[in-house]
């Protein structure tokens, strides 16, 4: 199983998930430039945390016109796998991959801690090792995380399944406690948890596991 | 501002052979400032211990460097950014990281961890309160602005409010990085003919005599000196810690120094005064943000994001090609010389020229006088006092400003990035993994201004016993530190007094406890309106330790055995008015800091350090500020407590708040392995109680639970302690 980490100017958890790929679930992984206008030979892209050409004018909204970004655009079109973590998901709203947005925290300040998230729905690839209902804790930093969308946008998330995590002690005053979301195809996740955090027993907590491993049976299987 | 004295224009004339030029006036300035010369500290600073075994590079280049085994180094160094904090709270803050954290990458290691002392007047400060807190959201979230988007964790620090910060903030920023021992550079401008470049951010007009400003003191007009704050942009920095580390591994770059303070001025003298070679730019050639900057505008820059490297004739291409993939501008703008000269042209003009030894390491050395005793103000007689509450005193402590949690602030940092902290803010010493190997590093930021204004030399030396104990007390061995030395005006001897006694003070601690200082820093003249700051001297001291899962504070399970390794110590009154329990309950300080016996200290430590190693400890934590009862109470707010019983030899407010150091509370399923340990280290190791569900009790031997001196549930502690700091600052906001 092979995963691309694409890296931004200003990517800062690339390594973190190279590494749990990697090493702690025993995968291959590599790097992928943000010049690159191909994602290469991978089964699968993570865009990583960060703040990805500086965050300036507005979270990943410089990265989506980035020639990566594009190749990661046809990838998931042709049903790759894309999952991105905090300012990954930042991005993938930004270039309309998935809906909604991410806006400043609603106690306007950066928080970094642990969350408790719930699975919300086990119907995809990155959630198909879990149980509905199963608790996952790992860690949030970010000061942008506060999920937006119209009541329409919500309300249809909400009908397709589309809602994968919610905050049981929201952070950042999301709505509807939304942490993660998939697209209609159910092939691209964003979520501003970070799962590659939670990946080493060192690290307090090995619940992120569970969604890279999901990633890497729905491979396997597919 | 500081100027040049008359005296040091005399000498700038003999080494010249003539009259200075305006901008080699301004040259000289800057690099005999006090901040950049350690003019007044630095015939005292050479009493410090800087040799041991494990010390790769000491004091003098921009990081010290430590062998932590398997082929693999640390740099770490701390830095104060006291007074451009004040004046502009969240980018003095920022800056001060982005700073050091150059300095940690300028040597190629990659940054893994910052920690932040902090020094702030009082939140609830009468008249300075609203200020205060201002400066306290501007510095954390500077902090957290630039740490966060470099991607660098921040795993600790310390915080602590005292009205003589009123005026006059502490912002100590220390960073560590790792690398491979040949990975290590230099700020050296070594190779006649080899090109200078210049890399990063382009130049403008900010930060114009930043180090002069900090080496003077506050005054009325200093609020003016706005535009002599640095503005920083984390996201230039990240991207050029990583064009800096890839442009290392081409092989082609010979010497690499950030420019920092006096900028360009300071990184062009320094690398050729080192390398012994002489170094020649044109001006005209340096990447310019502002048009119609003069020769002095340029050379006094402190825009941030800055550095100078050489790189081996012939190569610069394999240079700019990885600069140019991370987008960066990279410009040749010299070369180094055989002649020993700074020489500046601007559009081919000499606008100075001056030989680089002189001006980097030929500084002013100033022998200030101290025979006036160190300045304090607390009586030596404790006033007479009785508690009413006991159990009041303790939640008042708690939920005091020093000894509360500090979640508010810490929580904004991300201190989890690069997933490495295996213990972070909060801990008694963070630990941060190094992947490639099977060690980690643990550090502890310590500093006590209280202990040291009433005695400079004692404080000092328990500064360096707590950060030791912190580390021994997570299973480290303590083995090199960095200082940061925060004081008054160097030119009055009654705090020139102050600092020599407490550089002596540092240095026999540290040479008991075998932590060579490997760099630091020096902050003078932390004066507003001629009121100084107390002594406050912050050590950074990094401990190793093979990678586990760390023993934590908080009591596990019910039913264990509560062993206070080092025993109950003792105290008399005279040495209790440095406590927290003065400050809070007493509102009042004297006598003298607590007693230290240095080798009881050290094998404590050595002893501790067994216990967690040996696995046998499940929780281990210091009893450090507020005694034993605040750190009895830091175990027992997960919610497992302890029923504990004490000789009753002291009275009782003595023998829950004094704070005798060498002391360490551990829980343990194994109570005769951890005496064995301690009987080993000639050390007592009393067992005071059992762990219980959510209670905390404290009497004494014998007495009955209803008469216990302390008597709380977890939750009635957790209260003050998890939310004081939060309404202090969310409260007051409309």
């Amino acid at each position: 199983m092979r995963f691309g980490v694409v890296v931004f100017p200003g990517s800062n958890c690339d390594h973190d998930a190279w590494f749990a790929v990697s090493q702690n679930l025993g995968q291959q992984a590599e790097f992928i430039w943000h010049d690159s206008h191909s994602v290469g030979h991978v089964d699968a892209v993570i865009l990583p945390g960060g703040f990805s050409y500086g965050d300036y004018l507005r979270c990943g909204a410089i990265a989506k016109f980035s020639p990566v970004m594009t190749a990661v655009k046809k990838f998931a079109a042709d049903g790759g796998l894309v999952a991105g973590f905090c300012n990954g998901f930042q991005i993938l709203t930004e270039c309309g991959l998935l809906p909604g947005a991410l806006l400043r925290n609603r106690g306007l300040k950066f928080v970094c801690r642990p969350v408790t998230l719930r699975v919300e729905t086990i119907n995809t690839p990155f959630t198909a090792a879990a149980s509905v209902g199963q608790t996952l804790t790992m860690p949030v930093a970010h000061g942008e995380g506060c999920y937006f969308a119209d009541e329409r946008t919500l309300d249809m998330l909400e009908a397709e399944d589309r809602v994968v995590v919610r905050y049981v002690d929201n952070p950042n005053g999301a709505l509807r406690d939304i942490a993660g979301i998939c697209n209609e195809r159910r092939n691209v996740l964003g979520m501003m948890p970070h799962p590659e955090r939670a990946s080493d027993p060192l690290m307090g907590s090995t619940d992120g596991r569970v969604i890279l491993e999901s990633m890497v049976r729905s491979l396997v299987t597919a | 501002m500081s100027q040049l004295t008359a005296g040091e224009l005399d000498k700038v004339r003999s080494i010249l052979g003539r009259e200075p030029n305006e901008t080699e006036v301004g040259i000289f300035t800057v690099m005999w400032s006090e901040h950049c010369s350690y003019k007044s500290s630095r015939i005292h600073l050479k009493k410090l211990p800087t040799k041991g075994d494990r010390v790769l590079v000491g004091p003098g280049e921009n990081a010290g460097i430590i062998d932590i085994g398997g082929g693999w180094a640390i740099a770490f160094k701390i830095e104060s950014h006291n007074h451009p904090s004040f004046i502009e709270p969240f980018q003095g803050a920022a800056t001060g990281v982005g700073g050091i954290l150059r300095d940690i990458f300028t040597m190629g290691a990659r940054p893994i961890a910052v920690m932040d002392a902090l020094r702030f007047g009082p939140l609830d400060d009468p008249a300075a309160g609203d200020r205060n807190r201002r400066i306290l959201e501007g510095v954390v979230s500077g902090i957290a602005h630039y740490g966060n988007c470099f991607g660098v964790p921040t795993v600790g620090g310390e915080c602590v409010f005292e009205p003589c910060y009123n005026g006059n903030p502490l912002v100590n920023v220390f960073a560590l990085g790792v690398f491979r021992h040949d990975e290590i550079f230099y700020g050296r401008a070594t190779g006649i003919g080899n090109p200078v470049i210049y890399v990063g951010a382009k130049t403008g007009r900010d930060g114009i005599h930043g180090a002069s400003m900090a080496s003077a003191e506050f005054t009325e007009e200093s609020k003016q000196k706005r535009p002599n704050v640095q503005v920083g942009d984390p996201f230039m920095e990240k991207l050029l810690l990583e064009a800096c580390l890839e442009a290392m591994r081409t092989g082609a770059i010979v010497g690499i120094q950030d420019m920092g303070a006096a900028g360009l001025t300071c990184s062009t003298c320094e690398m050729g005064s080192r390398a012994g070679t002489g170094v020649e730019i044109e001006l005209a050639l340096v990447p310019q943000r502002e048009t119609g900057m003069t020769a002095h505008d340029m050379m006094l820059s402190e825009s941030q994001e800055r550095m100078l490297l050489v790189a081996e004739k012939g190569r610069e291409d394999e240079v700019f090609a990885v600069f140019k993939k991370w987008g960066l501008d990279a410009v040749t703008i010299g070369r180094v010389t055989g002649d020993g000269m700074l020489r500046v042209r601007h559009n081919g003009a000499i606008a100075a020229e001056i030989p680089n030894r002189e001006l980097a390491d030929e500084a002013p050395l100033y022998d200030r006088p101290h025979n006036a005793a160190p300045h304090r103000t607390a009586p030596m007689q404790a006033p007479p006092f009785s508690s009413r509450d006991l159990n009041a005193d303790l939640l008042a402590l708690l939920g005091s400003p020093d000894l509360c949690s500090k979640r508010w602030i810490w929580q904004q940092y991300d201190y989890s990035v690069r997933t490495n902290t295996l213990a972070g803010p909060g801990a008694d010493a963070a630990i941060v993994r190094i992947k490639e190997t099977n060690t980690s590093v643990a550090m502890s930021l310590d500093g006590n201004a209280r202990y040291c204004s009433l005695s400079p030399r004692e404080g000092a030396r328990l500064i360096v016993a707590e950060c030791c104990r912190n580390l021994s007390t997570v299973g480290a061995l303590p083995v090199a530190a960095t200082n940061n030395l925060n004081f008054g005006n160097p030119e009055r001897p009654e705090i020139m007094a102050q600092l020599v006694e407490a550089i002596e003070g540092l240095s026999e601690a540290c040479r008991h406890f075998e932590t060579p200082i490997t760099g630091g820093n020096v902050s003078l003249y932390n004066e507003t309106l001629g009121e100084a700051i107390w002594p406050t001297p912050v050590m950074g001291i990094v401990g190793l330790l093979p990678t586990a899962a760390p023993v934590t504070i908080p009591f596990k399970e019910e039913g264990r055995t509560v062993i206070l390794l080092g025993g109950e110590g003792t105290c008399d009154e005279t040495r209790f008015g440095g406590t927290q329990y003065a400050k809070v309950v007493l509102q009042t300080m004297w006598g003298l800091p607590p007693a230290l016996d240095l080798d009881y200290e050290k094998r404590v430590q050595a002893a501790i350090r067994e216990v967690v190693q040996a696995g046998i400890a499940e929780s281990s934590h210091d009893v450090g500020e507020g005694g034993l009862a605040v750190a009895l109470a830091e175990c027992s707010l997960d919610g497992i407590g302890a029923a504990v019983q004490i000789s009753g030899a002291l009275r009782p407010e003595l023998a829950l708040f004094h704070e005798g150091p060498s002391r360490v509370i551990v829980s343990t399923a194994q109570p005769e392995a951890v005496e064995q340990i301690a009987r080993k280290h000639g050390v007592t190791a009393p067992r005071i109680g059992v762990t219980i569900k959510e209670r905390m009790r404290i009497g004494i031997h014998g007495g009955a639970d209803n008469q216990a001196w302390i008597d709380m549930t977890a939750g009635e502690m957790r209260r003050p302690h998890e939310s004081s700091l939060e309404e202090k600052l969310e409260a007051v906001h409309v």
